[in-house]
């Protein structure tokens, strides 16, 4: 089998990813969406048009909402990656996972994983956005099913039932 | 009605969970042992004869399987209605993009570049592009005449209707092609073994056309070969025929390389290979009396094929029974004609020929009224089909519907008149102009005429060793909630919770043919057939004396158990049979063409940036019956889903074609609308019901593409008062008709400061 980047070698990279820790022997400029993947087996992440339009490879990487597909593996060396398959905790789904389940935010489910990480990144920075931040929050994912509103929808009431969970932590910490 | 019916609820969707956690398997997140990568080498020019290829330096092609059509075991073909699209191209070429030759390897990176390093040598020949051209038949590309197929649809006679008509209203309406756009691209794998035969796995819609188009390429018997259908990312009609081809080539990959071979398409390719929405035009000729009825009319619908025949055929002849639209014509000729040109075959998408037509009536229906000098409400209000009456095919409405009734609402609840009246005072300054536009329209479910009984659609359902029960169709989940609908008819059926109905996974090994998840015929037809086979299992359990009438959830299972382990598997089948009394003629094209339609109006208000001359939809009202409306969920998620793709399809997606070859195969270059772009689409049911489908329900699937860009474009005439009728509408296309609009007046009042002056002499 001829070595497809045969003039360079394998490097070692670390990263944590979905709160473990993980090492990968891969070419720099792979780009993370195979590593994660092909490498890992995190096939959460889709390749929809590998150039960074459609945000269906979308991951967190230290907090950032980056499109996998335009990222150079070596760039993503000692950085924390969230994906789909780390946002629910064991069996319990994130707020937004269920959000979306209720509200209809999935249909094909192609652009969902990446849909889902970019509305948690919305909310990480605004906890409370309006229709119309949740709407520009969003445009970088593209999603040919739903026309858009049953995701907004889900986002709305997981932004909703997060500042009540919120609230209430307050009370009964406070 | 029962409080505990699970029709009717917006139950969790079946494979929802594994969505939203990125667990479900679409086709390039599944890995097999030893698998290669294929990939396509394709004509670089629209027509010509291939003289020589030549396999490049600088690769090590003896690492590559490399298959040509004189590989290819059966027939070189794709196996459909007619078998004239080659699986591999043999000496000619028909349209840019066509497939010539298959290179597999293991390493998928190598692939792109081998794919460069074939070349390829023509003798060009003279090639057409659009259906003028094709019309014109200076160059014959398909058969004798250019023409894959026409219909002729007449209803009453014409004859002196021109010299009665008070009006005769003419128009010319064009659609563009548009791209499908499911996130997911195309993608196959295969594996081959003697002993088995053909496996494939893939991103599809329509297992059994796959299964048909192996065999006939293959030359192998029906189990021999086997179509898998994992989960599919979108397809939208996108996965109805392509499809086909790719598993063709994976499979021939296979069968030289003995291994399994994946074939994904990245998303240039995904565009600019495989199909689109056909283009179409569409003229309209309409006898009007004074009163603003119609008596009589011509309409010619012509769509533009492709290079070969594929699906054409059926597109063409939904459009031509939607042409006339949910009116009453005394009389009407209708011609259509698919016609051939050297793009890459224009295919399924959503509508299918509807949405395409319906454009085409809607806008006239506008200009029908202005030329009467009644209001766009008015003049369909006057015209709109009732009970009893026929459509142009004939075909008598025997259910209530009160189309006034429904567009009343759609005004009321879009405040239709108040904000129409706003408007014309607001434009009369500011940087914005405001309209509104209204589009009513129907939609057939099911297959076209004698379709169905064709296709005989099978469906299974089957108590299980553990006392579930699960349901075997062909018919597949690409979004639209397939799994979950039929998973609510069968418990409903039975009396179960939904929980106790499971799916089986869409493998031709294990279920049986249902017919292809196209046409809105998923709930309608094989909903039905789903509840009928559901009821066979409850009959079965109780005339052994398993079950009792008024048995509880616990009953069934148990007694399910005990039928299991008594006799082994337990299933029930059904099979469509035709409602009596049901009349088509294929011939005549005249009859019961759809076993229901859905109706509709919607309403779209807009405003156009004088500035910018872009069109922004700031409202839109969605109002249809579609019958009873199974999963409230669900449904409104399709209307929604369907509306913001008619919005893309008549303001923002526009194929650049040059020499039959998508110019901008991208993302960043072909347009959808994205969450920023849309408004809220309001959605709104009227629930009539339905005899022939599952628990009263139609079709809903596609009805939503066909409203909203006669709405729209009607809207932005109200705007501007100028006239469209053309889509996709573009700022540029706006820009171009104002400047020519304002020409025209300074032409004019330029000429009329030349007469006033002219007596004077001083211009002499």
């Amino acid at each position: 089998m001829t070595d497809s980047h045969a003039s360079i070698s394998k490097i070692e990279i670390s990263f944590i990813v979905n709160d473990e820790p993980k090492k990968v022997f891969a070419y720099s400029m792979e780009r993370l969406l195979d590593v994660l993947r092909m490498e890992l087996g995190l096939t959460g992440a889709k390749e929809g048009c590998g150039e960074g339009e459609c945000g269906s490879c979308s991951v967190l990487m230290d907090g950032a909402l980056v499109n996998s597909c335009l990222v150079p593996v070596l760039q993503a060396a000692g950085t924390n990656i969230v994906t789909i398959e780390g946002l629910a905790a064991g069996q319990r789904l994130h707020v937004l996972q269920e959000a979306f389940l209720e509200y209809g935010g999935a249909q094909c489910g192609i652009c969902t994983p990446g849909m889902v990480l970019a509305a948690a990144h919305l909310l990480d920075g605004r906890p409370e956005p309006t229709i119309d931040e949740i709407r520009e929050g969003l445009s970088g994912n593209l999603c040919r099913c739903t026309g858009y509103s049953q995701i907004v929808e889900a986002v709305t009431a997981a932004a909703r039932r997060t500042s009540t969970l919120e609230i209430d932590r307050l009370r009964t910490t406070g | 009605m029962n409080a505990d019916r699970i029709v009717g609820k917006s139950v969790p969707r079946k494979e929802g969970r594994d969505k939203v956690t990125g667990k479900s398997q679409y086709v390039d997140d599944m890995v097999l042992p030893e698998m290669l990568f294929g990939a396509t080498v394709r004509s670089q020019i629209p027509r010509g004869r291939i003289t020589k290829i030549t396999f490049g330096s600088g690769i090590a092609w003896d690492e590559f399987v490399i298959v040509s059509a004189k590989e290819i075991p059966g027939k070189n073909c794709i196996a459909l209605i007619g078998d004239d699209q080659p699986c591999l191209a043999s000496g000619f070429v028909n349209h840019p993009e066509e497939p010539i030759l298959l290179l597999a390897h293991p390493d998928r990176h190598l692939l792109p570049k081998a794919v460069q390093a074939v070349s390829i040598e023509y003798e060009p020949l003279p090639a057409i592009f659009t259906i003028d051209e094709s019309e014109r038949r200076s160059q014959i590309i398909w058969g004798e005449d250019n023409v894959f197929k026409t219909y002729s649809i007449d209803k009453g006679n014409l004859d002196g209707i021109w010299e009665k008509a008070d009006y005769v209203v003419e128009g010319e309406y064009s659609t563009g092609a548009q791209e499908q756009l499911y996130i997911e691209n195309n993608g196959m794998i295969a594996a081959f073994d003697t002993e088995h035969g053909i496996t494939v796995w893939g991103s599809l819609q329509c297992p059994y056309y796959i299964h048909k188009a192996l065999m006939a390429l293959c030359n192998l018997p029906a189990e021999k070969v086997r179509v898998v259908q994992m989960e599919t990312g979108g397809a939208f009609g996108g996965k109805e025929e392509y499809p086909s081809m790719i598993a063709a080539h994976a499979t021939l990959l296979a069968i030289k390389s003995g291994k399994p071979v994946k074939i994904i398409y990245d998303r240039m390719e995904d565009m600019v290979a495989t199909t689109k929405r056909h283009p179409s035009r569409t003229r309209h000729r309409t006898a009007v009396s004074r009163d603003g009825k119609i008596l009589g009319g011509e309409i010619d619908f012509t769509i533009d094929g492709g290079a070969y025949a594929t699906l054409s055929s059926v597109v063409l002849s939904r459009g031509v029974i939607h042409a006339g639209g949910p009116y009453y014509w005394p009389s009407v000729r209708i011609r259509a004609e698919a016609v051939a040109t050297n793009a890459p075959p224009h295919g399924a998408f959503r509508g299918f020929g509807a949405p395409q037509s319906l454009f085409a009536m809607e806008r006239h229906m506008d200009r029908i009224a202005q030329t009467v000098g009644l209001s766009p409400v008015e003049i369909r209000r006057r015209n709109f089909l009732q009970p009893g009456q026929e459509t142009t095919t004939q075909q008598v409405i025997r259910e209530p519907i009160d189309l006034g009734k429904l567009l009343d609402r759609a005004l009321e609840i879009s405040d239709y008149h108040s904000k129409k009246q706003n408007f014309a005072k607001q434009n009369l300054g500011g940087p914005f102009r405001r309209g509104m536009g209204i589009a009513a329209f129907l939609h057939g479910a099911g297959f076209t005429g004698s379709g169905e009984r064709y296709l005989s659609s099978v469906v299974g359902v089957e108590g299980c060793a553990d006392g579930s029960v699960r349901v075997l169709v062909s018919s597949t989940e690409f979004g639209q909630g397939t799994n979950t609908v039929l998973s609510q008819i069968a418990a409903e059926a039975l009396g179960l919770p939904y929980e106790s109905v499971s799916m089986a996974q869409p493998d031709t090994l294990a279920v049986p043919n249902s017919g292809p998840t196209v046409a809105s015929r998923t709930v309608m037809v094989v909903g039905k057939l789903v509840q009928s086979a559901a009821l066979g299992l409850a009959q079965t359990l109780t005339s052994s004396g398993l079950l009792r009438e008024g048995y509880s959830a616990e009953d069934f299972r148990a007694a399910c158990q005990q039928q299991v382990a008594a006799h082994g598997q337990f299933r029930s089948w059904s099979r469509y049979e035709a409602p009596s009394g049901i009349f088509w003629d294929d011939q005549a094209y005249r009859g019961e063409a759809y076993a229901a339609f859905a109706w509709a109006v919607y309403v779209a208000e807009v405003s156009v940036d004088l500035a910018t001359y872009s069109v922004s939809v700031n409202d839109f009202v969605a109002l249809q019956e579609v019958g009873k409306v199974l999963h409230p969920l669900l449904a409104r998620g399709q209307v929604i889903g369907g509306v913001a793709q008619g919005i893309g399809f008549s303001l923002y997606e526009k194929v650049v074609w040059q020499n039959g070859r998508m110019q901008n195969g991208q993302m960043t270059n072909y347009i959808m609308p994205t969450s920023s772009d849309l408004p809220p689409i309001r959605v709104f049911f009227e629930e009539l019901g339905n005899v022939h489908g599952a628990y009263g329900a139609k079709g809903i699937g596609e009805l939503p593409m066909d409203g909203p860009a006669p709405a729209i474009v009607n809207a932005v005439e109200d705007a501007l008062g100028v006239r469209f009728d053309s889509i996709p509408l573009f700022p540029e296309d706006i820009m171009d008709a104002l400047n020519k609009v304002a020409l025209d007046k300074d032409a004019l009042s330029a000429s009329s400061q030349m007469n006033g002056t002219s007596p004077a002499g001083g211009t002499r």
